[in-house]
Formats: C-alpha cells, structure tokens, sequence
C-alpha cells in the first residue's frame, strides 16, 4: 500500500503571505467534497518538476471542517532539494497536483484540559488547523509563536484578532524568547504541550519540560525531515534483483521509486515507519537520519529507512 | 425527537423474526447463497488476514461498504431490547465524540449512496437530514451539536447499525478502546474492556501472541489510512441464532450448549462469522472497527457442498486450544460426527465462493 487512496486535485488560488512564504489552496477537480481531516495532519503532495517526481508532505493548516479546500503554506528551501523551490516558481492556479489522503503524526491528545502550543516559524502550520478544530468544540488552548522579525511572522495578525488573549508572539530580531520555564510552570493539571518548529527549538522545549517534570505522555512534537542531500551511492534491491544508484538531490526512496520499485511510503519525513526496510549486507555506513528507529537500531544497522537516510561505503544490499 | 422506530412493515425483503425465545431467526436461499463462509481452505489457524476493504463481488457482502441484509430491521429491534436492558453495553468516554460524529457521517454517507431507495442524507451546511425509510426515522439536525440528537452520536448511528463497534483512540504508539457497543458479540464485554489498549484487550487470546500476530497487526493498524479501510473475517460457534452471547448474559445463554443432540444439532449449531472492518476517521483521527456478525445454522451451511466438507475438516481439526477459547470444545465431537455425514473425502476447491 504505497502511499494508499490519493485526491485529484486542482490549485485554486496561490497568495504570497510573505517574502519567503507562499500559501497554496487546493481544490478537488470535480468540485466534490474534500474529506474532513484532524488539526496536525499533513498531505504528501506529488508534483511533476519537469520531468523529477517529488512527492513531499506538508502540513493541512486549514480548517479541517472546510471540506470546500485544503490550505498549505510552504516556505521557500533555496538550498534545498528544489521542491518548494518548485512550488514557489512554477505553481499557479489552474495546475493539477494529486494528494495523498490526509495523515496525522502530530495529533491533539482530546482528553486533555488544555492544549499548550509552541510553535517557530513555518512550525505554525499544524496549529493553524488544529486551533480552528479547537474552535468548533470550545476547546481551551494557548499559542506562543515565535518568528525570526514581525514581517516573517505569519498568520500572526489573523491569529491574534480571531483569539484575543490566547496568542502570545515573539519576535528574534527584537531579542523577544518565551519565557518557558515560567510558562510550564503555571499550567493547570492536564495540560498537554505541543511544539512544532526548528530541531533546536524541539528539543529545548522538550528537555525543559521533562527536567520540570512533565509526563512525557503530555508532551507532544513534530519534526518533518527534509531527506537531505549527500553522495551518490549504489544500492542493491535483493527482491527486485536491481542494482540502482542514488543521486546527490535524491533520496533512497526515490530512486526506488524511478527504478519501477513500488516500495511502501507515508510521510516520506522518517517519522511514520512504513517504509522501514530490511539490511542484507552493510559493508560500510549507514547514514541514519530518521527519527523512527531506536538509536539502538541505528547502531545495529539491520534496518534503514530509505525515505530519508543514505549510505557511504562500498556495498549495501536491502531487502526491496 | 426520539428513536422509536416505526418500521414500515417489514417488507417482502426485511424479515420479521427473533433472536431470543422463539429464536425464529433464518437464512433465506439467496441468503445462504451469499453467507460469508470464512474458510478459504481446509485448515485454520490465526493470522493477520486483513485485505483491502474495497467493493467486492455483486450480490456478495462485500458488494457496498456496509451490507445491509434481511435482518437488518430485526437485528436493530433485537439491539434496541439489549439497551433497554443494560444501557451500559454502550458507552463513550467523553473525548470520543468527535470520533462518534465521524462514524455517524461514515455511516450515513455510505448507506445514502449504496442504498438510496432506504436511506436518504441531504445536507443544507450544519443542517443534516436524515431518512432511515426501514426504520421509519425522519430527523433533522446539527451535524456537530449533540443536544440536536436524541442521543450522543455514538449511540444514534449505532442503533440503526448492524454489527459491534468499537473506536480505538491512537495516542502513546497504541490504540485505546474508548467507545464501543456490543449486543451482537462473541462473548466480550464492551463494559469490561472500555478503557484498555490493543494489547490488553488482546490478552486473553491464545497462541497468537506467540505467532507475533498482535504486535503485527497493532503496527499495521497505526498505520491505517483514511480512505484505504481494511477487513478480515473472524469466527467461533453459537448455539440458537443468539446475537446477545455476552458474558453479561452467559448465565442464559452458556447452559444451551448442553442442549445439542444428533438430531437437532444441525437446526440449532450456528457457524457465527465476524465481518470485520476498519476505518481511520478523519475528524478524531480514531479508528472504527466494525464487528458484523452473521449466522448460519449447520443444515443451511451444508446446503452447499463444497463448505459442509470443509466445515467438517475444520471443525474436526481445529487446534484444541483455539476450539476451547471459542467455546465449543465440549460440543467439537458431536458437531464433528454430525458434519462427517456431508464430507465424502472429495477435494475442495480453493478460497470461500460457495459455487467454485
């Protein structure tokens, strides 16, 4: 089931929110319905960039009860593997793109009493969905959003207005930080924390909050991983019987992918597991850059996760 | 509003019979025809059998996502006297209700569109309007705003459902069954198990842990998609066509399997199949799971050839411990002797069609 059910879909509108980020709103191609989805998930979207498959997720920052369209916003990687550079270039109103079924690995736990937010730039994205799914039911909830300056900050006026007292934002280039430590501190029993931005900043929040004490059940976070560049390097599929190579901007999964391998595929982020994958034979190193094996798995080396780890050394053998 | 149904008569295709005292519950030919026989060959040991839940053969209870069948009316009257009974064999925890909008919507859009000339689902924004024509129910109300129904949602759908349900919130890598209602069941409990996760609620299965079949089929689940539903079958034995075998009631039910003899067994030994099917739900990102039993006395099941041979084989061979856990070990020689009588040793064919 790679990838499962995917949604035809039409680009209805395109609108810079600001210099590095663009909003694209998706509209199914036979004016049908979208499905409802839940606040923190992500669509994989698969775009043709002149002939290179890219089939990249993003998180769905509409209002999930909109089933008229679905919203993402992307920000502009000029040194990335080019599909938001794809995105903000050549996508305009008009154009067909498939999604895949909405998928959710940053959910709302709705038992809890409160939902605390912590979002960094472009990190925003999940709330904005998951806030207007709070809105419906009532839902108490607190954001504290930073942004590197106030024009980088988007969404923030739209927020702020809609939920009075409820958005605190934070400015880098006014030297503005939340003050976390007081933060967790003064949240009322059943309380769960939610943070979504850079890795430094996951892992700041995270650490704070287990050194104060918080259950780790209460603690929720996302981190999509872009695959990253690096080396080519050769591949051999033990199932296939296809020997491939894998390119500087082009992940393990990909390069399955153009080989006609019709390998299993989520999140394509190293965060959901479907595509984890066996190792035959490792003679040399595995680059291990998901987040879903144990570190102990990464020492082993028995699996790798080719939608976002590499490899350097002479053979590598898998079972695909 | 109320939920009192008023059924239209039952129709030339709705039957009008009973799960209880009379037990005047049968298959009708076409039935029997279509009835999910679940072994696919002559052996049968657990696995995680899912396959994608995708229309399915015309006529079969594959053919839409939710198969209502003839004893759809009085499946929903056999569940309506359980409730008033025991009310707790249905329940929601308070963080399940989105989910319970999601099943309804589930639901009502499936049946609207596979069955339009019994259900009808018009939507006006929030504005829901619903017609249940076998019921007799007419309703309009708020999707969302519970206080529009004249119960949670949950429990609105699920007495106009055939089928046990349970919703599996996901969170801490597991699923938590935190909503459920069970009238129809194999001998669980929806109020003994609200509250326990996969691998709790599994527990008391046997063998399977060892095949490693649980902490498979809890990684695939996790990763159940929304629009990609799954199905596998299920099965144990019931004597008289009793949908409400719960352990709430055994005290009623347990001493009937005491009852059989050659002579009435083939009337009163049902195979009980479960149609499961799972559904991520969109809103609550929680998954369904539909447990729709189906019953076939023996004398009906052996009408076709090909299945009373391999009813027998099964039944003859079936790994003790599996035989003892659904609850037919005391009755497996008896049953074996009876259904000997329509095997003749000639090879089945494989997979379940009745025709093949």
């Amino acid at each position: 089931m790679s990838g499962g059910a995917k949604l035809p879909v039409r680009v209805a509108e395109v609108v810079e929110v600001n210099e590095l980020i663009k909003r694209f709103r998706f509209v199914s191609r036979d004016g049908s319905d979208l499905p409802a989805f839940s606040g923190g998930a992500h669509v994989v979207v698969e775009m043709d960039d002149h002939g290179t498959r890219r089939l990249n997720p993003y998180s769905l920052m509409s209002d999930p009860e909109d089933r008229s369209a679905y919203e993402i916003s992307v920000r502009r990687d000029d040194q990335g593997r080019g599909g938001s550079l794809f995105l903000h270039r050549h996508v305009k109103p008009g154009m067909e793109f498939v999604l895949s079924h909405p998928m959710n690995l940053f959910p709302l736990d709705n038992r809890a009493r409160k939902h605390l937010m912590i979002a960094g730039g472009i990190g925003i994205t999940p709330f904005l969905a998951q806030i207007a799914q709070l809105s419906h039911f009532s839902g108490k909830f607190e954001l504290h959003y930073s942004a590197r300056s106030k024009p980088l900050g988007a969404y923030m006026d739209r927020l702020s207005s809609a939920h009075p007292g409820k958005v605190h934002c934070y400015f880098d280039n006014q030297s503005q930080q939340i003050n976390l430590k007081t933060l967790l501190a003064t949240q009322p029993i059943g309380t769960h924390l939610y943070v979504c931005g850079p890795k430094g900043m996951i892992n700041w929040v995270l650490s704070t909050a287990e050194s104060m004490g918080w259950p780790k059940l209460a603690l929720h976070h996302e981190e999509f991983l872009a695959p990253g560049t690096g080396k080519p390097f050769e591949v051999q599929l033990a199932v296939s019987g296809k020997t491939i190579t894998v390119g500087t901007a082009q992940s393990l999964l990909e390069a399955m992918e153009a080989a006609g391998v019709d390998a299993p595929y989520l999140c394509r982020g190293g965060a959901c597991g479907q595509c984890e994958t066996n190792v035959h034979k490792c003679d040399g190193t595995i680059l291990h850059r998901d987040h879903w094996l144990t570190p102990e798995e990464h020492a082993e080396g028995c699996k790798i996760m080719p939608c976002v780890s590499r490899f350097e050394g002479k053979t590598l053998v898998i079972e695909r | 509003m109320s939920l009192d149904f008023k059924p239209g008569a039952f129709s030339d295709f709705f039957r009008d019979e009973t799960f209880r005292e009379s037990f005047t519950y049968r298959n009708s030919p076409d039935a029997i025809r279509r009835f999910p026989f679940p072994f696919d060959r002559d052996e049968y040991m657990y696995s995680v059998n899912m396959e994608p839940h995708v229309p399915g053969r015309k006529g079969s209870v594959f053919e839409k996502t939710f198969d209502v069948d003839e004893h759809y009316v009085s499946e929903m009257i056999d569940r309506a006297k359980v409730l008033a009974d025991d009310p707790l064999r249905c329940q929601s925890l308070p963080h399940m209700t989105l989910a319970g909008w999601d099943t309804l919507e589930l639901i009502m859009e499936a049946k609207a569109r596979d069955y339009p000339q019994w259900f009808s689902l018009t939507k006006e924004g929030d504005r829901w309007h619903w017609i249940n024509r076998p019921l007799g129910i007419d309703h309009t109300f708020t999707f969302l705003d519970e206080s529009t129904l004249p119960y949670g949602p949950f429990e609105y759908i699920m007495r106009q459902t055939q089928g046990d349900w349970t919703l599996q919130d996901e969170r801490d890598g597991t699923l938590w069954l935190d909503a459920g209602v069970a009238t129809s069941q194999a001998d669980w409990s929806a109020d003994f198990d609200i509250g326990m996760n996969f691998h709790e609620w599994h527990a008391p299965v046997p063998l399977a842990h060892d095949l490693g079949v649980f902490d498979r089929a809890l990684k695939f689940l996790l990763k159940l998609q929304h629009g990609s539903p799954v199905r596998r079958f299920n099965w144990t034995m019931t004597v008289n066509p009793l949908l409400d075998t719960s352990p709430e009631n055994y005290p009623k039910w347990g001493p009937t399997k005491t009852t059989l003899t050659q002579e009435n067994l083939g009337r009163k030994q049902h195979l009980r199949v479960e149609l499961q099917s799972l559904y991520r739900l969109p809103r609550s990102n929680a998954i369904a799971f539909d447990i729709r039993c189906y019953l076939g006395s023996f004398e009906q099941i052996v009408t076709v050839p090909k299945w009373g041979r391999r009813l027998h084989r099964i039944v003859r061979d079936l790994h003790p411990d599996l035989a003892t856990y659904k609850g037919f070990i005391r009755n497996r020689p008896a049953m074996a002797e009876w259904l000997s009588k329509y095997d003749d040793g000639a090879p089945t064919s494989p997979g379940w069609w009745p025709e093949d």
